[in-house]
């Protein structure tokens, strides 16, 4: 089992129309389709953690020399950069980190056209010491079992 | 099932007493015989559904021929079958393990999630899931038949194996549950070998179990940095554990056919007998390897096989071997980092700093990580490159 965290910024993929100018129906679609998406990963055991993050108006930089920090608005880096969300789930393989990024990317947008919206995939470190002498994790990916 | 004969209603009856054991033990708290506790429960229910089904007359004549036995009589056996089901072909890894270790290992959920790193409700869906999926399978309650059971015994080996290992590589800072999860595995291990005691295999896999264990103390650090195996204080193994393992492994020895598990144990118990590093008898540890990588076609074993030629011959002779697994390696960590020290040991630091930073930035294992930043930092010291980040 490993961790991956999914991370969607707000490019758009192939909609470039903003959710402000969707139908109604059309941005519940859009959320009803990661509500049951998020539902079926919970019920599955592998959805870990889901955030929303707030958007750049409330971000801060923190700078510090160990005396008096300095605190400022930012980064400033371009809008679609910004993180927006998150997802971390534990699952068996990376195949099946890409299988639920892939279901991420394929939300509806406008006329329920999929946005293909990017979904990064990265996978989180473990604490644990690799097992020097045992193969038995590396055998079970070499035989393409995971 | 072996005292009702009724294939389907002991299914139905385990699978409630496994629900019931579920929902129980987190409140109840585990019952000290969880595993007597489990068939108890089982033939309970199956008493309450035969009661509403038939007479009076019917029940009373059925319960006086009953007689429950003594615990220890169908205990162990009926544990193993539990054991069976638990790790279903139909399961993935981590569902196995997850079941096992409630059904059988007795861990509350709670303890599972925590020795996993996620959250109670995580780890409870992932048990449900397991079980809905064993009963979606249909199978009746009952050890596998004998054409099954080589490949059923494989899968119960395998699944304490995943399960000794998650133990075993947590750190030393990770929680109490984890050093659990490994005692555990030797314990549910212990038990199989009690019931199969001519399945050389599964002492295979209690001595190997036991033979690393044996060295848990010097692996790591108080703060969960990594130890090498030619830099542990030998002190802090554990001889009477060592001596234990190495005794069901020569025992084991003499029922053939020769198996993966036994190979790995015989290899850890090479290891093991040494008194320092530098005794170690590298020469049937390379012996022991390759007899492995005829039964394995596994590069990992030739890895390792390469390490065992760098250190009974020479480093060069070593790198002659990796070369081999090359291509079916490529990017994995363990490569650089091998081939870093063997070419740390031929004199080439240029070389071996460059493979231990690849292999840092490769690795998934945070302390491996720390562990390789700082060997590659230890070639450069004086020099002008920075080291790499830990």
């Amino acid at each position: 089992m490993a961790r991956y965290l999914m991370g969607v910024n707000f490019e758009s993929g192939v909609v470039d129309t903003p959710m402000e100018e969707w139908k109604p129906g059309e941005i519940q679609a859009h959320l009803d389709y990661y509500r049951a998406l998020s539902q079926e990963l919970r019920e599955s055991g592998e959805l870990v953690q889901s955030e929303i993050l707030t958007g750049p108006d409330l971000a801060k930089i923190v700078t510090s020399d160990g005396t008096t920090p300095v605190v400022t608005d930012g980064p400033f880096q371009e809008f679609k950069e910004w993180l927006a969300g998150f997802q971390v789930f534990d699952v068996e393989s990376e195949e099946r980190a890409l299988e639920i990024a892939a279901r991420l990317s394929a939300v509806p947008g406008p006329d329920g056209v999929p946005t293909q919206q990017p979904i990064q995939v990265r996978r989180v470190m473990d604490d644990r010491i690799d097992d020097a002498e045992g193969m038995h994790e590396y055998l079970e990916t070499a035989a393409g079992k995971r | 099932m072996r005292r009702y004969g009724d294939f389907d209603t002991a299914e139905d009856a385990v699978q409630e007493a496994l629900l019931a054991a579920a929902t129980r033990w987190p409140q109840d708290g585990v019952p000290e015989e969880p595993r007597g506790w489990l068939v108890q429960t089982a033939s309970r229910r199956l008493i309450d559904q035969w009661r509403s089904e038939r007479s009076r007359r019917d029940r009373e004549a059925l319960a006086s021929r009953q007689e429950p036995p003594a615990h220890e009589v169908y205990g162990e056996d009926d544990t193993l079958t539990v054991l069976f089901m638990c790790c279903h072909p139909a399961l993935t890894p981590a569902s196995a393990i997850a079941l096992t270790l409630r059904a059988v290992g007795g861990l509350t959920t709670a303890e599972i999630a925590s020795a996993f790193l996620v959250d109670e409700g995580t780890m409870a869906q992932r048990i449900s899931r397991a079980k809905r999926t064993i009963e979606a399978s249909g199978e009746p309650f009952r050890p596998p038949s004998p054409e099954e059971r080589p490949a059923r015994v494989r899968l119960v080996l395998h699944v304490l194996y995943l399960i000794f290992n998650e133990g075993y590589t947590s750190t030393a800072g990770a929680e109490l549950h984890r050093a659990e999860l490994s005692d555990e595995a030797i314990r549910m291990a212990r038990l199989t070998h009690r019931v199969l005691p001519d399945d050389g295999e599964v002492a295979g896999l209690l001595a190997l179990m036991l033979l690393i264990d044996a060295r848990r103390l010097a692996r790591t650090t108080a703060d969960g940095e990594l130890v090498p195996l030619a830099e542990q204080d030998r002190t802090l193994w554990n001889s009477a554990q060592i001596a234990e393992g190495t005794a069901i492994l020569d025992d084991a020895m003499g029922k053939p056919p020769l198996g993966e598990y036994r190979i790995q144990a015989a290899i850890a118990a090479v290891h093991d007998r040494a008194e320092r590093a530098e005794d170690t008898d590298w020469t049937q540890i390379l012996g022991l390897y390759e007899l492995l990588e005829q039964l394995t076609d596994n590069p990992v074993v030739t890895l390792n096989r390469a390490v065992a030629v760098a250190m009974a011959e020479a480093p060069e002779a070593g790198l002659l071997v990796l070369a081999s697994v090359d291509e079916r390696l490529a990017g994995h960590y363990r490569l650089d980092a091998v081939r870093a020290h063997m070419l740390e040991m031929t004199g080439d630091t240029e070389g071996a700093f460059l493979h231990y930073r690849a292999a840092a930035s490769r690795t998934t294992s945070l302390p491996e990580r720390r562990y390789l930043s700082m060997k590659a930092a230890a070639l450069r010291q004086g020099g002008t490159e920075p080291p790499a980040a830990a």
